[in-house]
């Protein structure tokens, strides 16, 4: 029987593609009884040396660092001396290096810090370089336009690759609340993600596919009918984002003229570079945790991440999350608990009243960035008053700090994320909160005890049950009347499906990610706010 | 590791103040500084050893030092008292990475 030639998958990142597929694969250590000397893994090593320096010319900032990191490692003869010895005893030198690898990997895989924990993949991918240099199959770059099939793909291989002329991605594996995922939509590069049924080994690289993020469908074969509907899909695709482009300067305002405030939310402050501030209400969501994927930043490399986005804000708000960490975040360096079930678990402010000597550091930061700009902070996972207060107690506490040592400093105002039920619910327990934001994505899934990293409950943990809706339509009521600002941060935010809906349901701000704006400036103006 | 009969010119200790002690980053900076000098440098986590080769990224990182780690170093040479005192500095300033705000520290 042939393969199928239309493949599901879920939604990571909405958006059409057409373009030939590229097929990103791990190398495997040949069993076809090839074998190779020292002297060709020394060369190996030479030229995944090379690479690496190469691309360390070319990266900046935290990708830069990594990439120093595995070149230094690289250039260690102790790396490699193992495996070398067992060329010389007559192992071939793919094996003897992958042996000598694993070694390696499993010391850092049983390490109980989490950090050094993580630094195991900088070794996989240490390993995987040098046998695709050995076995002559290098790197390839993503051609322009390419649809990239993968397994898994690493938010690294992600950012090398240019999305600027087009192209998507389709992974068999991989969830839509993975940081590839997120880095996907933000970039605004289509993608599906649990494309369970494919099977990488039978697609033939080059040929062109279609990629329909927003029907979740990968269509690997398509006859002339589906490449002339696409066509006309792509066509009107472009041409709305075109209208979006054009309204990109101008104010959110719905068919029946009300003004709707369109913030961003991001994760690191590169991504607004591009951005013009005048474009949108000022950031509505900065995820903190992003600047911890190198391991806890210091107080002035924080500092410095927020001050940017200040500064380029030009007096817009800009509101900065602090950690989030646990859940489906693992970060290196944080000594996150192991738990049956992580959602359930300390994660977000939870986690940070647990480790105030990391909280700390970011409070500091905070107080200190704020008097660039228009800084606001909010808390995430807050299920109880009590955690609020004792945010906010350190807060006042820092603050008091700063002042005695003479630094200059702002308390900023303090708000906090409606995620857990039970503070969604009940908002007036929060009447300290200067602000609430709702994280859609986690409120959804919570309320529908659905996990957003399983594909298969994924259709369960659905933004538009009404349960979703007269939550958020109690929470704008209860707003009018306590004066607390509130807006809405996730991506149902930006999901054309839901705008209507959450209009009606009397949300005002919403924060999404870059590559929406246009499109949900049009998406606003095509719809009544009043139902 | 056996222990050579070495006479060993410098000794010293410093406490890893940095967050997730020596990392990546810091590993990267530690044995680059360290390769800036003839003199042969090891560290150790304990007086006792074991000691490793401070110019080796592998076995550094492979250390796995944590914060509050009370690091050992040791270095024979012509130049052992500058390398010993280049990278004690090194750990002292968090690796450089807090530089800036040293001043304001409380």
């Amino acid at each position: 029987m042939s393969p199928p030639t239309q493949y599901k998958g879920l939604v990571a990142s909405a958006g059409l593609a057409r373009g030939p597929v590229f097929v990103v694969e791990a190398p495997a250590v040949s069993s076809s009884g090839t074998s190779f000397s020292a002297e060709e893994l020394q060369g190996a090593l030479l030229s995944a040396s090379t690479q690496l320096s190469e691309l360390m010319g070319s990266a900046s900032g935290e990708a830069a660092e990594i990439l120093e990191f595995q070149w230094a490692m690289l250039e260690d003869e102790s790396l490699s001396e193992g495996a070398l010895a067992q060329c010389a005893s007559g192992v071939s030198a793919d094996v003897a290096w992958s042996t000598a690898m694993q070694q390696h990997i499993e010391d850092y895989e049983q390490s109980d810090n989490a950090y050094f924990q993580a630094r195991s993949s900088d070794l996989r991918d240490i390993r995987d370089r040098v046998l695709r240099a050995l076995h002559g199959t290098e790197i390839r770059q993503v051609p322009p336009g390419a649809v990239v099939a993968a397994q898994d793909l690493t938010p690294s291989r992600f950012l090398e690759t240019d999305w600027q002329a087009g192209g998507g991605v389709v992974l068999t594996e991989g969830s839509p609340a993975s940081h590839v995922a997120m880095l996907a939509r933000a970039r605004g590069v289509p993608m599906l993600v649990g494309v369970s049924e494919l099977n990488l080994a039978d697609l033939s690289e080059g040929t062109e596919v279609l990629l329909d993020a927003d029907a979740a469908l990968l269509n690997v074969e398509p006859d002339a009918e589906a490449l002339a509907g696409f066509s006309q899909k792509l066509s009107l695709q472009e041409a709305q984002m075109a209208a979006g482009t054009a309204l990109l300067d101008q104010p959110a305002v719905s068919a029946d003229g009300v003004r709707v405030q369109v913030l961003l939310n991001i994760a690191l402050p590169e991504e607004v570079r591009t951005i013009n501030p005048d474009h949108c209400d000022g950031i509505g969501l900065m995820r903190s945790e992003f600047l911890f994927n190198d391991g806890p930043p210091s107080e002035e490399q924080q500092y410095q991440a927020y001050r940017v986005l200040l500064e380029w804000a030009q007096g817009q708000p800009v509101v900065v999350r602090t950690l989030d960490a646990g859940g489906d975040k693992p970060i290196p360096g944080l000594n996150l608990p192991s738990e049956s079930n992580p959602f359930l678990g300390v994660r977000g402010l939870r986690w940070s009243l647990k480790n105030p000597e990391v909280f700390r550091v970011q409070v500091r930061a905070l107080c200190r960035a704020a008097v660039h700009g228009a800084l606001k902070v909010m808390v995430p996972m807050i299920t109880h008053p009590s955690e609020f207060d004792e945010a906010q107690q350190l807060f006042q506490e820092v603050a008091r700090e700063l002042e005695a040592t003479q630094v200059p400093h702002r308390l900023p105002p303090l708000g906090m994320m409606i995620e857990v039920p039970a503070a969604a619910l009940a908002p007036e327990l929060f009447a300290q909160a200067e602000f609430f934001s709702i994280g859609s994505n986690d409120l959804v899934q919570y309320l529908t005890a659905s996990a957003r990293d399983l594909s298969s409950v994924a259709e369960l943990c659905d933004p538009g049950h009404p349960a979703v809706l007269k939550v958020i339509r109690e929470l704008t009521r209860f707003c009018e009347s306590s004066g607390q600002e509130l807006s809405l941060c996730g991506d149902m935010g930006s999901d054309p499906r839901y705008i209507e809906a959450l209009l009606h349901a009397g949300v005002r701000v919403l924060s999404i990610a870059p590559a929406r704006l246009g499109a949900t400036k049009l998406a606003i103006r095509n719809i009544r706010a009043q139902p | 590791m056996t222990e050579e009969l070495i006479s060993w010119d410098v000794q010293d200790t410093v406490e890893i103040t940095h967050a997730v002690g020596l990392h990546a980053r810091p590993s990267v900076k530690f044995t680059k500084c360290a390769k800036q000098f003839q003199a042969r440098v090891e560290i150790a986590s304990e007086a006792a050893g074991p000691w490793i080769d401070a110019k080796s990224i592998v076995k550094v990182m492979g250390a796995k030092m944590p914060q509050g780690t009370l690091l050992q170093l040791r270095a024979q040479g012509a130049d052992a008292q500058e390398a010993v005192r280049s990278l004690v500095d090194l750990v002292n300033s968090d690796f450089e990475e807090a530089k800036d705000v040293s001043s304001n520290a409380v």
